[in-house]
């Protein structure tokens, strides 16, 4: 059971308040129609699954109903680092693994 | 290898069981091989033991860097069922289904498959439609399949709460007579040990650390333990962890590993023959030979590695349980624990040619793998002793996510493993 912080309500709180939506920073295309088959289907079905240190989104769907972003390690579960929407991680993985 | 029968347990009970032979060898690894397969849980052990027997290709390896049937296999709920709904998976687990059939005798080791039935119940008017619909196709698939009212569902199952006073009263089932259990870990031992008589050389407690890539083609893997080992194949079967093998390999898979949890009860008489799952509250229970309740939860919603969920999830199983079965609300439960699952945006597996030459995947299986040992097996040997995908596989090619042509199954594997 993990206990996050809503950066909105600035209170920690339990995990079934929480729904997480994915991973996060995946930027729609500008152009969808541009797009070859491959980066749409990238796009839509595509996403990292590291183990490790993961960016992923998170709604807080039984308090504030804002969405906001948590670093976690997807191998010890630990919550690293909770920032809003539109900010950039500063916990982040080695780059060489 | 030996011939397992009554009579050599007759036999062997006058020496005490003490002289049985080892089931399987312990080799080093040669430094080349025509295939390795990377993983020895259920699928990669079925893969080998079909590659020898049925394509002849001996010269082969297992590498597992835990011991067999350590990861998924050993923590399934054992449910074996074909009644998907699309005509690609559909065939592709029955294929399964036929081979579990015979599996016991092809391997000369009881598997206990015990076609005991399964129902998938329906809550909903629209549940019911989606089953009827499921069924045709089933049916029209040469899957065995019946839509049953709710009365023929309590007989059934008398202790299953049929009445209207529930809140998710149910209204029927599907019914699939043939589908069943089996003894998860004898699986695993059972293809190990006839993999193994074939020849396979079963290399545990090694990882793979990085696969040799020349020239975008896969030459061999790198290990601690034994270092370089070369082939002119490799599969990987390697479930929740597909996706850091195929960064190794330098591609991505659509693939997102989730924690997946399963408990079971203390053991108790005998009062549920058969395999009950419901999508609709979410929660399925069937009754293992030792007499405890199997139950599988959900998957937790986020990713994760570590082979443990969160209580809240197993919180809602049991609250589902108790809901279709009033009658075990004092069961107490025994043991609980988390596998890693790898699902696909379309609840279907990849069995599937990469970029990398030579390099074959077979992952993606999500929540519902086991049924599908034996057939996944089947049908990745025959592509990895080919080098061309089986018919069977193809639809399941991993491109599939550029192409878009899904299988979206979401509906057939709901919740039930």
């Amino acid at each position: 059971m993990f206990h996050i912080y809503c950066p909105y309500c600035c209170e920690y709180r339990e995990e079934e308040e929480f729904h997480v939506a994915g991973q996060a920073h995946i930027a729609r295309p500008l152009d969808p129609d541009a797009c070859t088959d491959k980066e749409w289907g990238e796009f839509m079905y595509f996403r990292a699954n590291p183990r490790g240190i993961h960016h992923e989104l998170w709604v807080h769907g039984a308090g504030c109903r804002k969405y906001f972003n948590v670093t976690r390690d997807t191998q010890t579960y630990e919550i690293k680092e909770v920032y809003k929407v539109g900010e950039k991680p500063s916990v982040v993985a080695d780059q060489a693994k | 290898m030996q011939h397992y029968s009554g009579f050599g347990l007759l036999k062997h009970s006058f020496s005490h069981h003490e002289n049985w032979q080892r089931v399987w060898r312990n080799p080093t690894p040669k430094k080349k091989y025509d295939v390795i397969i990377v993983g020895g849980g259920g699928h990669g052990l079925a893969t080998a033991y079909y590659l020898a027997k049925e394509f002849g290709v001996t010269n082969v390896a297992v590498i597992e860097k835990g011991f067999l049937g350590g990861g998924n296999t050993a923590r399934n709920t054992t449910i074996v069922r074909s009644n998907y709904l699309w005509d690609e998976a559909a065939h592709l687990y029955e294929h399964a289904m036929k081979l579990w059939e015979g599996l016991s005798q092809d391997l000369n080791y009881n598997v206990m498959f015990s076609q005991r039935g399964c129902l998938n119940l329906g809550h909903t008017l629209q549940d019911m439609r989606d089953i009827q619909r499921r069924v045709n196709a089933n049916r029209l698939n040469g899957i065995d399949g019946e839509v049953l009212d709710t009365q023929q569902v309590k007989e059934i199952v008398p202790v299953l709460d049929c009445s209207d006073r529930a809140r998710y009263p149910v209204l029927g089932a599907s019914w699939q007579p043939r589908a069943g259990v089996a003894r998860h870990d004898a699986v695993a031992w059972g293809f190990a040990r006839g993999a193994d008589a074939h020849g396979v050389d079963l290399i545990q407690q090694t990882e793979v650390e990085d696969l040799i890539i020349e020239d975008g083609t896969v030459v061999g893997v790198r290990t601690a333990r034994y270092g370089e080992i070369r082939a002119d194949r490799v599969g990987c079967v390697v479930a929740g962890n597909s996706s850091v093998l195929a960064k190794m390999a330098g591609f991505e898979l659509p693939l997102e590993s989730h924690p997946l949890q399963a408990l079971v009860s203390e053991p108790i008489k005998p009062i549920l023959d058969t395999v009950v799952m419901s999508n609709q509250v979410h929660g399925y229970a069937s009754q293992s030979d030792k007499g405890d309740l199997v139950i599988g939860a959900g998957i937790d919603s986020y990713n994760g590695y570590g082979q443990r969920g969160s209580y809240s999830t197993i919180e809602h199983t049991i609250q589902a349980i108790v809901e279709m079965f009033p009658v075990f609300s004092r069961v107490r439960m025994n043991r609980q624990w988390g596998g890693i699952v790898d699902t696909c945006p379309d609840a279907c597996p990849i069995i599937s040619e990469t970029p990398v030459k030579n390099l074959f995947f077979n992952c993606g299986w999500g929540t519902g793998g086991f049924k599908a040992t034996p057939g996944s097996g089947h049908v990745f040997a025959a592509s990895l002793a080919k080098g061309e995908m089986h018919p069977l596989a193809k639809p399941f090619s991993m491109f599939r996510f550029h192409n878009g042509a899904l299988v979206d199954e979401h509906g057939a594997a709901g919740v039930a493993h």
